[in-house]
C-alpha cells in the first residue's frame, strides 16, 4: 500500500461533508431525475414515462438550436477572453505603484453582480438614450440590439468580454510574476527573440493557470443565464436564446416539467463531459 | 575571446546618487586577462552580481565604459556581446528536450541544423549530458539542470566569457564538490575567460587563478589564492579569507615598531622611524603564524576547539582575544601559556588598509 497508513476513523470527517453534499446536491438531483422519467397532467399525479422525454429533447430542433447558439457564444468568448487576457496580463507592470492600480481597475468588473452588469449593458447600448449605442448611431452604424440579430450578439459578446476578461488576466499575470527575472536574463543572453521568450518561458510558465481560466470561463460561459436575460431576454426573437434560457422558458414559462428536468440532466452532462475532456488532454500534454 | 576592461565604472540604482553609500558599485578600473579563471568574491549584498550583470550587459552602468578587447561596448545588449551566464538558480527551458535546451542559443542565432547538431553532441559529450539528450529538461536535478545552463553557454563558440553567479547554491553538498572539478577541467579544454561570483571562500580558491575580493562595492584586493593569504592588503581580506580569519589588534606605531599594550612588536611593513603617521592603526596576524613558544609573551588559554587536523586555541593576549591554530601534535598548556608573533608575517594596516610608508592617509 506504498507505505501509506490506513485509517478508517477518516471517514468521520468525511460524512458532515456528504450528508451537506447530499442536502444541497443529490437530492435535487434526485428529484430532476424523477422528473425526468413521468409524465405529470398536474394534481401532483405522475406516470411513468421512460425515456420519452430524453428522445423528444434529443430530437428536438429547438434544443439544437439553442445549443448551437449556446456552442457559438461559448466558443467567441474563449477565442476573444483567452489571447486578450494574456496579451493584457503581458503588457501589465511588473514592479512600481502601477501594479495595484492595475489589479484594482481589472478587479473591478468581477465585483459587479450579474443582473446588474447586465442593466447596465441593457441601459449603455439602448440605440436612443444609452451612450454606446447613441454614440453608434451618431458615428452612422445602424445599431438596434433589440432589433437585429447581429447587434444583439455583438453586444452579449462585448458584455462578457467586458466583465470576464479580467479573471483571465489576472490568473495569467500570477502565472507571470511567479517566473524568476533569471530566465529573463538567461534568455536575453542566448539570444532569444520576443516572440520565443513567450512561447518557451512564458507560456509553459502560464499554462497551469491557462488551464484553469479556460476552464473556468469555458463552464461559467456554457451557464450564463443572468446577465444575456437581463440584456436581450433571450431576443430579438429566438436569437440570443441560449440553453440555460430556453430551459427556463421551458420549465417555468410552459411549466413542461418532463422535458425540462430531461434538458437539465443533458445539458448538466455535456457540461461535465467537455469539462472533464478538456482537463484530461491539458493535464495529459503536462505529464508528457 | 578577449580581454575585458572595465574602465572608471560605477553604478547606483539611485536615479540621484549623492553619498558614497548611494553607489553599489563605487568607481573602479579592472581588468580581465583572455582565458582567465578569476573568481569574485565577497559577502552577500556587496555588489559582486551587479558587477557580473554590468558585464554581460544585463545592467547598463551609471558611469564607466566597459571594453572588450579595446571595443567600446557599454552600450551593447548581451545577445551583441557573446557572453555566457550561468544564474544561481538553473535556468532551462521546460517544454525542450536536453538537446534543444543545448540548440537553443545556436537556433537563435540562425546557425545551419547540421552544425547545430554537432556541437550540441560535443558539448553534450564535455558535460556529461550525452545520455540525456533526447529526455525532457523539466525532469532533471539540479545539478543536471545546472548543467544544461553549463552547456547553453559553452554550445557557442564566439562566446567571448562566462560568467557564473553563484551556481553551486542549490545543488547538494557531495555534488558540489563534482560540479566544480567539472568546471576547472572544461576550463582547460575550453580555455575561456570565466568569472565565478561566490561568497563561499572554498569554491573561489579552489576554482580561480586569480581571486577579485570585494566588499561593500569596492574591489578590496585583486591577486592569486597565495597572495590573499600571505599578504591581505585590508583587514576585510585577512578576516574574510582563511579559517579562522585573521587576528586584527589595535596598536599604536612608533619608531619603526608598534606597540600593543606597552608591548613592542615588529611587522613585515614597519611605520616610519620618525614621527607619529596619522590614522587608526591595527596589527594582522593570521592564527598560523601565532606559535605556542617557551619564553613569549603571556596569554591565557580560554577554549580549544578541535578541528580535525589542527585545534584552533582562543586565548586572552595583552587584552585582546586572539584565535591561533596548532598543528596536530603540539601540546597547548592549560591556563597559562607564552606566545611568539611571526614578524614576517606580521602586518601593519591603517584605516584598514595595508599601510604602505609614503601614502597619504
Amino acid at each position: 500500500m506504498n507505505g501509506k497508513i490506513v485509517n478508517q476513523k477518516a471517514w468521520f470527517f468525511v460524512i458532515p461533508v456528504l450528508l451537506l453534499v447530499s442536502f444541497n446536491a443529490i437530492v435535487p438531483l434526485m428529484t430532476v431525475i424523477n422528473y425526468s422519467v413521468q409524465e405529470t397532467f398536474g394534481d401532483n399525479v405522475f406516470f411513468w414515462s421512460g425515456l420519452t422525454w430524453f428522445q423528444e429533447i434529443l430530437r428536438s430542433e429547438r434544443f439544437h438550436a439553442a445549443l448551437t447558439r449556446q456552442a457559438i457564444f461559448t466558443g467567441a468568448i474563449l477565442a476573444i477572453e483567452v489571447p486578450l487576457g494574456v496579451a493584457i496580463a503581458l503588457a501589465m507592470p511588473r514592479k512600481g505603484i502601477w501594479v495595484s492600480v492595475c489589479l484594482v481597475l481589472m478587479a473591478l468588473p468581477l465585483l459587479i453582480p450579474w443582473n446588474v452588469v447586465g442593466a447596465m449593458w441593457n441601459i449603455f447600448a439602448l440605440p436612443n438614450i444609452g451612450l454606446l449605442g447613441k454614440g453608434l448611431n451618431a458615428l452612422g452604424f445602424d445599431y438596434n440590439y433589440t432589433r437585429q440579430v447581429g447587434d444583439a450578439w455583438f453586444t452579449l459578446i462585448l458584455m462578457d468580454v467586458w466583465h470576464w476578461t479580467s479573471l483571465v488576466v489576472l490568473l495569467a499575470y500570477a502565472g507571470l510574476v511567479s517566473i524568476p527575472d533569471a530566465y529573463y536574463q538567461a534568455a536575453r543572453i542566448d539570444g532569444a527573440s520576443r516572440w520565443a521568450v513567450f512561447r518557451h518561458i512564458q507560456l509553459p510558465k502560464m499554462r497551469r493557470v491557462l488551464t484553469i481560466a479556460i476552464l473556468l470561463r469555458f463552464m461559467d460561459s456554457f451557464n450564463i443565464y443572468t446577465e444575456p436575460v437581463v440584456l436581450t431576454g433571450g431576443g430579438p426573437g429566438n436569437a440570443t436564446t441560449l440553453l440555460s434560457i430556453d430551459l427556463v422558458k421551458i420549465a417555468l414559462g410552459q411549466f413542461d416539467l418532463g422535458p425540462a428536468a430531461a434538458m437539465s440532466l443533458i445539458y448538466f452532462l455535456i457540461i461535465l463531459a467537455l469539462s472533464w475532456i478538456f482537463y484530461a488532454v491539458m493535464t495529459r500534454n503536462e505529464e508528457q | 575571446m578577449a580581454k575585458i576592461t572595465l574602465e572608471n565604472l560605477g553604478h547606483s540604482y539611485l536615479p540621484a546618487p549623492a553619498a558614497p553609500a548611494d553607489w553599489a558599485l563605487k568607481e573602479m578600473t579592472l581588468e580581465w586577462q583572455d582565458g582567465g579563471a578569476y573568481a569574485l568574491l565577497g559577502p552577500s549584498g556587496c555588489g559582486k552580481t551587479t558587477l557580473l550583470n554590468i558585464i554581460s550587459g544585463l545592467l547598463r552602468p551609471s558611469r564607466g565604459r566597459v571594453l572588450f578587447d579595446g571595443r567600446d561596448v557599454t552600450a551593447l545588449p548581451p545577445e551583441e556581446r557573446h557572453i555566457a551566464q550561468i544564474f544561481q538558480f538553473p535556468v532551462v527551458y521546460d517544454t525542450m528536450t536536453v538537446f534543444d535546451n543545448l540548440a537553443f542559443p545556436l537556433r537563435n542565432r540562425g546557425l545551419p541544423e547540421p552544425e547545430v547538431r554537432a556541437r550540441v553532441h560535443e558539448i553534450a559529450e564535455m558535460t556529461d549530458l550525452s545520455a540525456l539528450l533526447a529526455t525532457r529538461a523539466r525532469g532533471l536535478t539540479a545539478d543536471g539542470k545546472q548543467k544544461i545552463s553549463l552547456g547553453r553557454g559553452l554550445v557557442r563558440e564566439d562566446v567571448n566569457a562566462i560568467l557564473f553567479d553563484e551556481p553551486l547554491t542549490v545543488i547538494d553538498p557531495h555534488l558540489k564538490f563534482q560540479l566544480r572539478s567539472k568546471l576547472k577541467e572544461l576550463h582547460h579544454r575550453v580555455p575561456k575567460t570565466m568569472i565565478y561570483v561566490t561568497h563561499d571562500q572554498t569554491e573561489a580558491l579552489t576554482f580561480a587563478d586569480t581571486v577579485v575580493v570585494m566588499n561593500m562595492g569596492e574591489v578590496v584586493q585583486t591577486g592569486t589564492p597565495e597572495e590573499l593569504f600571505a599578504r591581505p592588503r585590508h583587514t576585510f581580506v585577512g578576516h574574510f579569507i582563511g579559517s579562522p580569519g585573521m587576528n586584527v589588534i589595535p596598536c599604536t606605531p612608533e619608531n619603526g615598531r608598534v606597540l600593543i599594550g606597552g608591548e613592542p612588536f615588529e611587522t613585515a611593513n614597519p611605520p616610519p622611524s620618525g614621527g607619529r603617521p596619522e590614522g587608526r592603526f591595527e596589527l594582522g596576524i593570521r592564527p598560523e603564524f601565532l606559535r605556542i613558544v617557551p619564553d613569549g609573551i603571556p596569554a591565557r588559554l580560554e577554549n580549544v576547539a578541535d578541528a580535525g587536523r589542527f585545534r584552533i586555541a582562543d586565548v586572552t593576549c595583552l587584552g585582546h582575544r586572539l584565535k591561533l591554530l596548532a598543528p596536530e601534535g603540539q601540546e597547548i598548556p592549560a591556563d597559562e601559556l607564552k606566545l611568539a608573533f611571526d614578524p614576517a608575517h606580521s602586518w601593519l594596516y591603517r584605516n584598514g588598509w595595508l599601510f604602505e610608508e609614503g601614502e597619504s592617509p
